[in-house]
């Protein structure tokens, strides 16, 4: 995984609650056996007028003007504001792909689906929860200001707009030292090998039917 | 003093870090084609093998045909279902083939092969695993990536979830199923009510249900923001795992009954949140909106944004009330259906197909809809249900009768909704787009889906 580094990006803001994991990536694009390609799906039943689930045609779709990831300077942001809820539903990991795959490193939100949020630290991207009048002061800003920019800092958990406010964020220092340092969750696990080995052999004698061997 | 999931969550710790997380031990994996192709090529590039290879049981269900199965026409669909196949086959994961009458919805085939057990850790890449919480196992959907963290060292990072009780007691009334049930908690607390909680569904109405109902109201725990529901294990529990396949024989049944029998919270064990629900006041629920807790009364008006003082919950109103092309005010008697499915994780077991034949039996589907279908959960159930003359009932009343899989609940098959139609439909998700772009979902219990199919739009069943 590649370390999370402080960056500075447009904000796009997506001013809906319960932005469901269906809605950031659909099911038809769901049938790829890699983590890769799906930026292009991102948003899609919102992104483009026609409905279209065949990719081959995707290039040849019109795109919906109105959505705000199809203006410029927003079809090159980086950071993604939205409201309560945000990925809430299924258990899709795609959709951590897609945004990141469009050039998303981070989405701001009062909420997250648990298992979303989840999701986000094993792909590097970050998730920030901020309270409702942050969210809604950010919302302001980014809809009188075209192309505000924040920066985002995650060793000092701080949120900084480009007029100088600064926004500090809670998060696990676990989830935070994996992001910063790109850490492999296996290969940490399996520094524990023995206490699994151990707790199996213990377990098996507690409760031997879960481990019969067919 | 502990609860139910402080007991599932003490018998699963391997390893406590010192940042208040844990590594918990997987006893379950279940594996279908969407969320595992990646986690087994991860495996692959890293050069690592499943750490216990019979902890997993694999099955296709999301892209599965649920007519001519012989041919998979979408090609993209196919390799999926090739690929896990060839990851199964590799590995030597136990996979049950699409022609095998044990395959169906990978939550529905757990439970009915005692592949899930009461005191389990259970997980699978699809946030409908809070289904096999039923029996009392600590059971969630993961990622991808958990996926295959999973595959790999048998354990789960996690950090511990609060505990919520959600009581559900008094008379409930006829006619109402656990799905009205669970849909008019959804309804109370919202969408992200449990969200950072562990919630357990108790009762005397839980504790009456059966093991069907209890699935069905753990299914949706997800809708209502919680990884994990789960039920108490009481005799309906211990009832229904007797003699399946997979469950323990001899001196391992005694033995296990009487692990399982502590499956339950302490008298007096603290819960972070407790919600009382009166079973009295539940309806016939209907969906009306695109997110599940944009739920009625099938007897209440669709309601007014206007009305509501939450300026962001009043934008998802009017976008939900635009999407689904519908005024504030109107009547569900007013809204027409063009499709009905009855099927899908949360309502696709035998006891959902027995209420739902029960309905149109010696009745016909309305002209006004142009596809009425059932898919069950399982070859099983869909066996159990050809044997007890079911399938007979809703063929004659003009349903198609078809193979198991996930079906129209996220149309990823040819089985979806086209743009602005609109289905009455037994499944747990009625976002935009999810059954077909532009499609409009109404989710409901299987008896008001049938019920509307013959109608032409929802109505009270308590008036047949």
């Amino acid at each position: 995984m590649i370390a999370f580094k402080t960056f500075t990006g447009v904000i796009a803001p997506l001013d809906r609650s319960n932005v469901d994991t269906d809605a950031i990536i659909p099911k038809e694009y769901l049938k790829s056996i890699k983590r890769t390609g799906f930026g292009k799906n991102l948003f899609d039943a919102w992104r483009y007028i026609e409905a279209d689930a065949s990719d081959k045609n995707n290039h040849a779709r019109k795109p919906n003007s109105e959505f705000i990831l199809n203006k410029s300077p927003y079809d090159e942001a980086e950071i993604l504001l939205s409201r309560e809820n945000f990925g809430c539903g299924s258990s899709r990991e795609h959709a951590v792909w897609a945004l990141s795959d469009f050039g998303f490193k981070a989405v701001i939100a009062p909420s997250f689906g648990d298992i979303f949020y989840n999701n986000s630290f094993k792909n590097g991207f970050l998730p920030i929860r901020l309270t409702v009048d942050e969210i809604n002061m950010l919302f302001k800003s980014v809809q009188s200001i075209q192309g505000y920019k924040a920066t985002i800092n995650l060793e000092k958990q701080i949120v900084k707009t480009q007029d100088g406010n600064e926004h500090s964020f809670d998060i696990d220092e676990s989830l935070k030292i994996r992001l910063l340092k790109g850490l492999d969750d296996i290969a940490l696990t399996l520094e524990n090998s023995d206490a699994i080995v151990m707790y199996e052999k213990k377990r098996s004698k507690f409760t031997p039917w879960l481990f019969r061997k067919s | 003093m502990k609860t139910l999931y402080d007991k599932l969550w003490d018998d699963h710790v391997v390893h406590d870090y010192d940042d208040h997380r844990s590594l918990i031990y997987i006893d379950r994996h279940l594996i279908h084609e969407v969320t595992s192709a990646q986690a087994f090529e991860g495996l692959r590039l890293a050069n690592r093998e499943p750490w216990r290879v019979n902890t997993n049981l694999a099955v296709p269900d999301h892209n599965v045909p649920t007519k001519n199965r012989e041919i998979i026409e979408d090609p993209i669909s196919k390799l999926q279902l090739e690929t896990l196949d060839k990851n199964c086959r590799e590995t030597g994961i136990t996979k049950f083939e699409m022609s095998d009458s044990r395959q169906g919805i990978v939550h529905v085939i757990g439970p009915e092969q005692g592949a899930s057990l009461p005191g389990m850790t259970i997980v699978c890449g699809d946030s409908h695993t809070s289904t096999n919480g039923a029996l009392g196992a600590l059971a969630f959907g993961i990622g991808t990536s958990e996926v295959e963290h999973v595959l790999a060292t048998q354990c789960l990072v996690l950090k511990k979830e609060k505990n919520m009780l959600i009581n559900i007691n008094g008379q409930i009334g006829k006619g109402i199923s656990a799905k009205d049930i669970v849909l008019s908690i959804i309804g109370k607390i919202g969408t992200a009510g449990g969200t950072g909680y562990a919630i357990e569904f108790s009762g005397n109405v839980i504790r009456s249900l059966s093991m069907e109902g209890r699935m069905t109201i753990c299914n949706m725990s997800i809708e209502a923001g919680s990884r994990v529901g789960l039920i108490a294990v009481d005799e309906t529990t211990i009832n229904y795992i007797k003699n399946r396949p997979f469950t323990p024989k001899n001196e391992e049944w005694d033995q296990a009954i009487k692990y399982w029998e502590r499956l339950k919270s302490d008298d007096n064990a603290t819960f972070d949140k407790v919600i009382e629900i009166d079973a009295a006041n539940i309806e016939p629920q209907v969906t009306w909106g695109t997110s599940p807790e944009m739920v009625i009364s099938v007897n209440e008006a669709i309601p007014n944004p206007s009305e509501t003082e939450d300026i962001v919950k009043r934008e998802g109103y009017k976008n939900a009330l635009d999407y689904m092309d519908l005024k504030p005010g109107m009547r569900f008697d007013q809204i027409k259906i063009d499709k009905v499915f009855i099927g899908s994780c949360t309502n696709s077991r035998i006891e959902d197909l027995r209420a739902a034949a029960n309905i149109i039996k010696g009745k016909k589907v309305s002209d006004s809809i142009k596809l009425a279908i059932v898919v069950p959960g399982s070859g099983l159930i869909k066996k159990q249900a050809e044997k007890e003359g079911i399938s007979e009932i809703f063929i004659d009343s003009g349903f198609e009768w078809r193979e198991p899989g996930c079906s129209m609940c996220l149309g990823m098959n040819s089985d979806q909704l086209g743009s602005g139609e609109r289905c009455a439909s037994t499944s747990n998700r009625n976002f935009e787009g999810r059954q077909g772009p532009g499609g409009r979902t109404h989710l409901a219990s299987p008896s008001m889906a049938a019920a509307a199919a013959i109608a032409g739009h929802f109505i009270d069943i308590r008036g047949l």
